[in-house]
């Protein structure tokens, strides 16, 4: 069976990047890092997408979670395990209570919705001096259950930690999916009115969806606080945050659930180097890469590695 | 006979249109009926309000002894009253397979259980025989939309029926299936249900079908029930003859011609 | 408490509210009043909106630089600023509409938004080739009309001239739509593209026409906007979703409904500014939040492009 194939081969990347991971440089590691927060919460748009529903607010949930972390250093709490967990059930809190308004949207009003709630947590902590207004605030180097590694080691542990936490993710996304109520995407996209007659509430398959998608940004969110060490309004709540999501979602596709984690690591990698050029270069290619792939890739990454790989069946 | 649904005064409006008024029927378990009426005659608003697609401006419908008036569809399913839809209600890009599969998934998990993986050996093996009593296996890897019309009806009346309802209302079974071909629709229908007990009732212009298969015919004019009566009786009742026969033979003399 | 009271009795500070209100909303209605025309007739929602903005304020910026340094005549700021939104405008309508949206209509409403955004994105990369990183000023036009002072509160004349100029334009727009048979056509593509179709409108003319008009009003709002602000990479994206909240609020495709969305966001937010500045951005977003939840069609839908 093909979900046993999906969960081996993430299972065999993980060890290996566990094991890569004494031996790559150090900006190798970073990338690594920000790929893993843009992943997840590429990985909980794709949840939402195979539903025909794309947000355009997913810095809300992925900001509000960074904040969550910055804001529990200020209450004393260092270790990792704690802030992640505690920040991102706190954005998929979130969601659950936005979802009973979201739910109810679908298409491009779904997506100005979110669009909206993300610009109004911009406009809270962009302007609220306590959260550090544009400047945003700083991250402490987290401890792991009482382990505080300095440097180099912080890195690799923060690294271990992630995939650690990436891994979790993954396996419980694959299930979902797998799931009677995760299988409802196609169902829901195409005809509400016959899951409703079948005996399902299509407004509550949306709404968990959007708590799971949630929870997912969320990570992504505590992640990168931790990695980047620092959180601001502008990368991480601004409606061009959502923008990067949604990009790297496309270039992904929606085809597997490893997929959003190989769309990131593109992202990232043509970031790096793009960077090293101007930021003019960044956008030109990333608006140029979006186009071509919306153009003439519509399914993304995956569905060319699928057919380089010369894969018949479709992972369901 | 045990009585599964009691609906009475039921009405519909539309600002001052009245689409239905003044319904009132009782089903017995093990019925099979037959709506008939010209078109606009409220048939299909009927059995959109007892099934919970539109709100009825009054009336009760008793489902078993529950009032399901304001019901959501997705509950009045579940108490075990099912529909099928003139235009078939089918997700058109998944196969007939996972049409199928999906019904058999929401009849048969419900809150945490929903997480369960939706395919296992045993429900494959229901799906499977549950498109062979329909007669669809053979189309079970077609994408629904690539289906004539008539495999795609039986379709939906399939995925209508994985959960065994205690009532069907079906909305025109055989509209829009040529007239070679829908006798042996309509005979699949009835075997498949027969087979499990189910009691039915279908709206169907044409007489023949409906003198073949049901016992008692409602028939509709003007929003209103006209006839309620065993089908030999109905078919010679004067006002059955002038509001509904009258304009069914026009209609079937120039689709035979 | 009691002295928030009294403030909002304040005449003065209403008539400072309403005046900054009115400025801002005329803002926004310019910014806005282009996109929710494209929205009105093709249904796409156009990021690249924010790009004209952005080229619209860069060549005026780049021109009236030109134009002052050689000392020419004060005036010509003004004719410069509507140049360069002609000059923008149909250069990018085209390009943008030919070359784009033409491949895109019927497709999906999210691919053609993404595209948009996607070509935004590729814009603004470019914008940044031909322009730098570094500021450009374009104050001239403000100067030279001068300041007034009302109930002891300083206003330049040119910002109180966008008032002017949103009024124009709606009245243009009006105008247009409602006296002239280019007008009539364009209400009846919008009512329904398939029956006008068929009824011999050159419906690829119309929509080509149309995305020029709307190209036009975005340049138009970032040159007229250049001489209030310091044209900087970025502008564009701000402006984007501020559009993106009016043409919401409005009602997506109306102009009635774009022009009392801006008013409205445009006083709230100044009240906001002047009682309670945290929340500037907060409110805009927030009423753009509520209008969804509560009329996602919007305070003024037309009701009859909804009708589907």
């Amino acid at each position: 069976m093909s979900a046993d194939k999906t969960i081996i081969g993430v299972t065999i990347a993980v060890v290996l990047l566990a094991c890569a991971n004494f031996f790559i440089a150090d900006w190798i590691r970073q990338i690594g890092l920000l790929s893993m927060a843009i992943g997840s919460v590429a990985l909980g748009l794709l949840v939402l997408w195979r539903t025909g529903l794309i947000s355009f607010g997913h810095a809300l949930f992925y900001g509000f979670s960074a904040y969550g972390v910055a804001l529990l250093n200020y209450l004393g709490v260092r270790d990792a395990f704690v802030l992640v967990i505690v920040s991102a059930a706190a954005s998929g809190l979130l969601a659950w209570g936005l979802g009973f308004l979201v739910r109810r949207y679908r298409a491009i009003f779904f997506a100005l919705l979110t669009m909206a709630f993300s610009m109004i947590l911009y406009g809270v902590l962009a302007k609220t001096e306590r959260f550090g207004s544009t400047d945003g605030l700083n991250v402490h180097p987290p401890t792991f259950l009482g382990y505080a590694p300095v440097d180099q080691a912080a890195q690799i542990t923060l690294f271990l930690f992630g995939l650690l936490v990436i891994y979790g993710l993954i396996l419980g996304v694959q299930i979902y999916l797998r799931s009677v109520l995760g299988q409802m995407t196609t169902a829901v996209r195409e005809n509400e009115i016959r899951v409703e007659y079948l005996g399902y509430s299509v407004e509550h398959v949306i709404h968990i969806k959007y708590v799971i998608s949630g929870l997912l940004a969320g990570f992504g969110g505590a992640i990168m606080a931790l990695a980047v060490g620092q959180v601001d309004p502008e990368s991480m709540a601004y409606w061009t945050a959502s923008g990067e999501f949604v990009f790297v979602a496309i270039l992904a596709g929606t085809g597997n659930v490893a997929a959003p984690f190989i769309g990131a690591v593109a992202f990232e990698v043509i970031r790096h180097f793009a960077w090293e050029h101007g930021a003019n270069l960044w956008q030109l290619i990333m608006g140029g890469t979006l186009l071509a792939i919306i153009m003439f890739v519509p399914d993304g990454i995956w569905s060319v590695l699928q057919r380089l790989v010369g894969k018949k069946d479709g992972v369901k | 006979m045990t009585t599964i649904l009691e609906v009475n005064g039921l009405e519909k409006r539309f600002g001052g249109v009245v689409a239905a008024q003044n319904i009132g029927v009782t089903v017995s378990a093990g019925e099979t009926i037959g709506i008939i009426g010209a078109n606009g005659a409220g048939k299909t608003t009927f059995v959109n309000m007892v099934t919970g697609h539109l709100p009825p401006s009054a009336g009760t419908v008793k489902f078993l002894g529950t009032n399901i008036v304001g019901l959501p569809p997705r509950r009045i399913t579940e108490l075990g009253l099912c529909r099928s839809f003139q235009v078939p209600q089918v997700f058109l890009s998944e196969s007939v397979f996972d049409n199928v599969l999906m019904a058999y998934g929401i009849a048969e998990e419900s809150g945490f259980s929903m997480l369960r993986p939706l395919r296992n050996k045993e429900r494959d093996a229901r799906v499977r025989k549950h498109l062979a009593s329909y007669q669809i296996a053979e189309h079970e890897e077609t994408a629904a939309s690539a289906l004539s019309q008539g495999i795609r009806k039986l379709l939906d009346i399939a995925m209508a029926t994985v959960r065994k309802p205690q009532l069907l209302m079906l909305d025109e079974p055989t509209s829009g299936i040529s007239v070679e071909e829908k006798f042996d629709l309509m005979d699949i229908i009835m075997a498949a249900l027969r087979e499990e007990q189910t009691t039915v009732m279908f709206i169907e212009h044409d007489m023949e079908i409906v003198q073949r298969h049901v016992a008692r015919v409602l028939a509709f004019s003007q929003g209103e029930i006209i006839c309620d009566a065993p089908t030999a009786k109905a078919m010679v009742d004067p006002k059955v003859v002038e509001f509904v026969l009258g304009q069914e033979y026009h209609v079937g003399i120039r689709s035979d011609a | 408490m009691v002295q928030l009271l009294l403030g909002w009795f304040d005449l003065q500070l209403i008539f400072t509210i309403l005046t900054d209100g009115l400025i801002y909303g005329s803002y926004l209605f310019i910014v806005a009043v282009g996109m929710t025309v494209i929205f009105g007739v093709q249904r796409v929602l156009n990021v690249t909106h924010g790009s004209f903005y952005a080229f619209g304020a860069y060549l005026a910026a780049y021109l009236g630089g030109i134009w002052y340094e050689h000392e020419l005549p004060d005036f010509g700021g003004f004719v410069i600023i509507f140049l360069a939104a002609i000059v923008v405008g149909v250069f990018f309508g085209i390009l943008i509409e030919r070359g784009l949206l033409k491949h895109l209509y019927g497709k999906d409403e999210h691919i053609v938004v993404l595209a948009t955004f996607a070509a935004f994105l590729a814009l603004e990369g470019i914008g940044l080739f031909i322009w730098g990183t570094d500021p450009y000023f374009f104050y001239q036009p403000q100067m030279m009309l001068g300041f007034v002072e009302i109930l002891g509160m300083t206003y330049d004349y040119y910002n109180l001239s966008l008032i002017v100029l949103a009024l124009i334009i709606s009245l243009s727009i009006w105008y247009f739509l409602s006296r002239t048979i280019w007008g009539r056509l364009l209400q009846a593509v919008i009512f329904d593209r398939e029956v006008s179709q068929a009824m011999g409108v050159n419906v690829t003319a119309v929509f080509l026409g149309t995305f020029i008009l709307g190209t036009t009003l975005g340049a138009l709002s970032g040159a007229a906007i250049a001489p209030t602000i310091s044209v900087l990479p970025g502008i564009g994206v701000e402006v984007v979703v501020l559009a993106f909240a009016v043409v919401v609020i409005g009602g997506m495709g109306s102009i009635p409904g774009a022009l009392i969305g801006s008013v409205l966001v445009g006083v709230v937010r100044a009240a906001a500014i002047h009682e309670f500045p945290q929340a500037e951005m907060f409110v805009i977003y927030a009423i753009m939040a509520i209008v969804l939840v509560f009329r996602p069609e919007g305070l003024f839908a037309p009701p009859a492009v909804r009708k589907i």
